[in-house]
């Protein structure tokens, strides 16, 4: 692997480990692990492995090893029974090596590490060949460009349909709608699922909600009315769009997308990862900012729903690796590409701007994107401030503030963020749209390590 | 849509369009259509239409607010950061806080959140400033427990209380700090000393007096006179009470004179506090009247002790802090005997019982039962004057049995006892007393050691597990020494218990699966003292 011979960098920090937790019992269960006592013949590689036998109720140890240096992020092995990912066991290992200095010496890997480790770099050097010798066969492509035209004459019929529901319910009024309640919208949401446009099924559902979400519902009953409208005619004459917007409309429906642009190589700074939960999937968002490219990407993570995502990368690390945008005009989304060089910390933080630019860039984000709810943009020197019962960030030096979103507001990490800035300004890197900023991540304002706050 | 609520945002084809099309929505357009829309079949099309162009419009066209008034920035903390390794060490001890996982068996990890607060004692000792970000993970955890509360506003700083203001949640961090987290005045600034005593809230005003008693005991004194007569009862007790810090010869004009104070319970305590000063003329007065009730009877053969306690409570006696009425269920007399025994100062006895020593004096026989009587009441008064001699002497030697110590003294007493002794001696003393009565009774005792606890105690108490395990006793029986053992004892004593973490063979007589639970309780003993060296190491690292 092209890691090979890389020194391992700085180790990560107990909260970025612990961000690795696929829920809090588990953070607890790891920080219970990250101390020398269960653990024997611990050891770490320049290569990023790190690997230790730990003592539990058996008789024999669980054997734990984790590969650091992963180009998808941690990778992690035990030999204990749970099916928490990862486990409490590469948690709390993970804990000791980020902790007490000489609890992991470095070392010769054992066989029983060594061999994973191998092993898993040989697939993913064989699959990475495979990629490259051309694409994976996939049958006829005749029949594939049949499935595709069948699967849009389904979508046309489904937006069809689905302005024909639209169309009904502004005749009659809204005002009806807040009677019918949940039951129209279900059953909608799964006509769209039968038409295999999983976007339109995402959207009409979450109508369902708005007319019971307090007062003010009518307006954001009809915005979302209307944005539905658009992307129906958007897919309807998608043949008139020009190619970028009709990319991001096909992405808003629904259809899977290859990313395939060209690669970028950066050094891309991990500037936040959370999660969203529905009752099917567990989604992770993790926002990277390229330190010399100054662009910044999204790359997404699905989980069964309970389970964490695979892909983690602690906040405040940079990695080295290419990515690759996903297609859509204003679509930030890629895909992780190779990684030359395990993730290391660094002193990089990313050039905030303020808050009337910030505001301005959403604007114009909407023109690629009308059916944006939020972009990301890092706010240079700004003070949290309580604004009845909700908060802003102010510009220091200016006039103007930001709203909070609603849920930032009720999220703990508004606290860690306010207890950051004791009044005094901070860097902050968070996603500002039409409801408010809702902040992931901020500095202060003299030295020290970025601080989550989701 | 906060932001378009502000007068500064334009909304170029006015709001009055969108307010239209809003009202359209609702009604249908079957009732109202709205201008520039064709009534018809298509109306609901074109209404979606433009309020898809609105709806955007609006979105891309909003604007910042103004900002609200700002807070004003908390006070500089100077202390010096964690060092990082520190610091983690905190972000772990904090995830293990109660209710952000499950409970259960406790296994061989250490209980991290019971070592917080020997963490915080030793950042604070260092003096560290605590990690701004780290703030409402502490505060959430003093409010759930109130011991961890002094420690944790403490290390927070004052950062801390600049939050608690801002959330409802921490206002206990306001209530705990004096002046409701405005900085006490200091010594450089009697006016502001003297405009909060007298314009300033209880609480306050309490705070005020123990931080001015505590650097200028002659300076709060005065301080309180100058008020003294105008407080309410209660007030007057509590203000009393804080002069017990730094009591002195010179405080005894003042506490002389509130022994003719109208509140039974102000007159009380000054004359606890006067029989806490040797020197005192109340001192003197309680000597003479106990002196007069106890005598050494030399017509028997060997000396022995007479008591002839005393026939009545007379007014000087009453008003010298003895209390006339006996609890249901205690004679009279006795009742007034121990009172002026308990305020008598102890030198006086060596004189008035032939120049024998405290030891002496416990060892003599004493008639007609009024020894246990005699002897709680020395006890008492050896607590209340931290006299280390007379307790040596009560205590006796840790080897005697419960109850068959010369003072016939209770744990409890013998706890209260040891407390007067210095750090050294009473680890001593409760290490000779676990290795002749092993632990099952020693909890108490251990409680009031100086942790870590000294080298002959650590080692008292391991073997006495030890010898527990060997014995086949019930492992749960001890978990509150192990609890403590793992709190208390020196990360040094880890070597020791290497050995004690096998599993032992079950014996026939021992509880089935005692063994693995020892083995296992020996194991979060030494995972724990190991974590314990590595904490303290962590605060020194670069």
């Amino acid at each position: 692997m092209t890691q090979q011979g890389v020194r391992q960098g700085v180790r990560w920090t107990a909260d970025q480990v612990l961000a690795l937790a696929p829920d809090t019992a588990s953070r607890k269960a790891g920080s219970k692990l990250g101390v020398a006592g269960p653990w024997s013949e611990a050891g770490s590689s320049d290569e990023g492995t790190v690997w230790g036998l730990c003592k539990g109720s058996g008789s024999k140890p669980y054997r734990t090893v984790i590969d650091t240096a992963d180009s998808t992020g941690p990778a992690y092995k035990c030999s204990c029974p749970s099916r928490k990912f990862p486990c409490k066991h590469a948690l709390g290992l993970l804990l000791l090596w980020a902790g007490e200095d000489g609890a992991v010496p470095r070392g010769e890997a054992p066989d029983w590490a060594r061999e994973w480790i191998e092993g898993r770099r040989k697939r993913a050097d064989d699959k990475r060949a495979a990629d490259a010798s051309g694409s994976p066969p996939s049958g006829d492509p005749e029949a594939a460009r049949r499935r595709a035209e069948r699967r849009a004459e389904w979508i046309t019929a489904g937006a069809a349909e689905l302005e024909q529901r639209l169309t009904d319910l502004l005749r009659g009024g809204l005002a009806s709608a807040e009677q019918a309640g949940y039951g129209l919208w279900e059953e909608t949401a799964a006509r769209m699922v039968d038409a295999q446009a999983p976007g339109l099924a995402a959207r009409v559902r979450e109508l369902g909600a708005i007319p019971s979400s307090g007062p003010g519902w009518p307006v954001r009953l009809l915005e979302e009315c209307a944005l539905l409208h658009l992307l129906d005619q958007g897919w309807l004459r998608r043949e008139r769009l020009p190619d970028g917007l009709a990319a991001t409309v096909r992405s808003r429906i629904g259809l899977p997308g290859a990313a395939d642009g060209p690669p970028v190589r950066d050094r891309w700074l991990v500037l936040a990862q959370y999660d969203t939960a529905d009752s099917r999937l567990t989604t992770r968002r993790i926002w990277l900012h390229g330190t010399g490219s100054g662009r910044t990407a999204l790359l997404l993570s699905y989980g069964a729903a309970g389970r964490a995502p695979e892909l983690a990368l602690p906040v405040g690390l940079t990695l080295d690796a290419e990515v690759s945008a996903y297609p859509g005009a204003g679509q930030l989304r890629v895909a992780l590409g190779e990684r030359f060089a395990p993730a290391e910390p660094t002193e990089f933080r990313p050039p905030g701007v303020d808050v009337a630019r910030a505001v301005a860039q959403y604007g114009v984000a909407l023109r690629d994107d009308p059916w944006l709810e939020s972009r990301p943009v890092t706010l240079g020197r700004v003070v949290p401030v309580p604004d009845g019962d909700g908060w802003q960030l102010a510009d220091a030096d200016g006039e103007l503030a930001l709203p909070l979103t609603p849920s930032a507001r009720s999220r703990s990490g508004l606290w860690r963020l306010v207890a950051l800035s004791g009044g005094a300004p901070v860097t902050v890197f968070g996603e500002c749209g039409h409801l408010g900023f809702s902040p992931l991540t901020a500095w202060p304002e003299g030295p020290g390590e970025a601080v989550t706050l989701c | 849509m906060l932001m378009t609520s502000t007068p500064a945002s334009p909304q170029p084809s006015g709001g009055g369009h969108w307010e239209e099309l809003v009202t359209a929505a609702l009604l249908g357009t079957a009732r109202r259509a709205p201008s520039g829309v064709a009534a018809g079949r298509d109306a609901p099309t074109a209404l979606l239409d433009a309020a898809a162009v609105e709806t955007v419009r609006r979105r891309a066209g909003m604007r910042p607010g103004r900002a609200a008034a700002r807070l004003e920035p908390a006070a500089e903390d100077p202390r010096p950061a964690l060092p990082p390794t520190a610091a983690r060490r905190l972000t772990m001890l904090l995830a293990d806080r109660p209710g952000t996982g499950s409970g259960g068996r406790r296994g061989t990890a250490p209980d991290l959140m019971e070592l917080l607060p020997q963490w915080l004692a030793t950042a604070n000792r260092h003096g560290y400033a605590a990690p701004p970000q780290a703030l409402p993970a502490l505060l959430d955890a003093a409010r759930g427990r109130t011991d961890l509360r002094p420690a944790v506003l403490a290390f927070a700083g004052p950062r801390a209380l600049w939050l608690a203001r801002l959330n409802a949640d921490w206002r206990f961090a306001l209530r705990s700090a004096p002046g409701g987290g405005a900085a006490l005045p200091g010594p450089g600034e009697p006016e502001r000393i003297r405009r909060l005593w007298e314009e300033g809230l209880f609480a306050e005003r309490v705070a005020l007096l123990s931080a001015v008693r505590a650097r200028d005991a002659a300076g709060a004194r005065d301080l309180l006179a100058t008020t003294w007569a105008s407080e309410r009862a209660e007030d007057r007790l509590m203000f009393l009470d804080s002069l017990r810090t730094g009591l002195c010869g010179a405080d005894e004009p003042f506490l002389e004179q509130a022994l003719a104070d109208r509140s039974r319970n102000v007159r009380a305590t000054a004359a606890e506090l006067l029989s806490a000063l040797p020197a005192s003329a109340l001192a003197g007065r309680m000597a003479q009247r106990a002196g007069s009730c106890v005598a050494i009877d030399h017509t028997r053969n060997t000396p022995a002790i007479v008591v002839e306690a005393p026939h009545e409570c007379d007014a000087g006696m009453e008003r010298d802090g003895v209390v006339p009425k006996a609890p249901t269920g205690r004679g009279e007399r006795s009742w007034w005997l121990g009172q002026l025994v308990e305020a008598a100062p102890l030198g006086t006895w060596s004189r008035r019982l032939g120049g024998r020593t405290p030891e002496e004096i416990v060892a003599l026989p004493v008639a007609d039962d009024w020894r246990d009587e005699l002897h709680a009441a020395w006890c008492r008064a050896a607590v209340r004057q931290r006299d280390p001699s007379w307790s040596r002497a009560l205590l006796g030697t840790p080897a005697a049995p419960e109850a068959g110590g010369p003072g016939a003294v209770s744990l409890a007493e013998r706890a209260k006892l040891l407390g007067t002794l210095e750090a050294t001696e009473r680890a001593g003393w409760v290490a000779g007393f676990i290795a002749v009565h092993g632990l099952s009774e020693a909890f108490q005792l251990l409680g009031v050691c100086t942790v870590p606890w000294a080298d002959p105690l650590g080692r008292a108490v391991v073997d006495a597990l030890n010898i527990a395990r060997d014995a086949g006793s019930y492992p749960w029986s001890f978990s509150g020494v192990m609890g403590l053992a793992e709190r208390c004892l020196d990360p040094a004593e880890a070597v020791r218990l290497e050995a004690l973490t096998a599993v032992p063979d079950e014996s026939e007589d021992a509880a089935p699966g005692a063994g693995s639970y020892w083995a296992e309780s020996f194991q979060r003993l030494l995972t724990t003292l190991r974590l314990r060296a590595t904490m303290q190491s962590e605060f020194t690292a670069p």
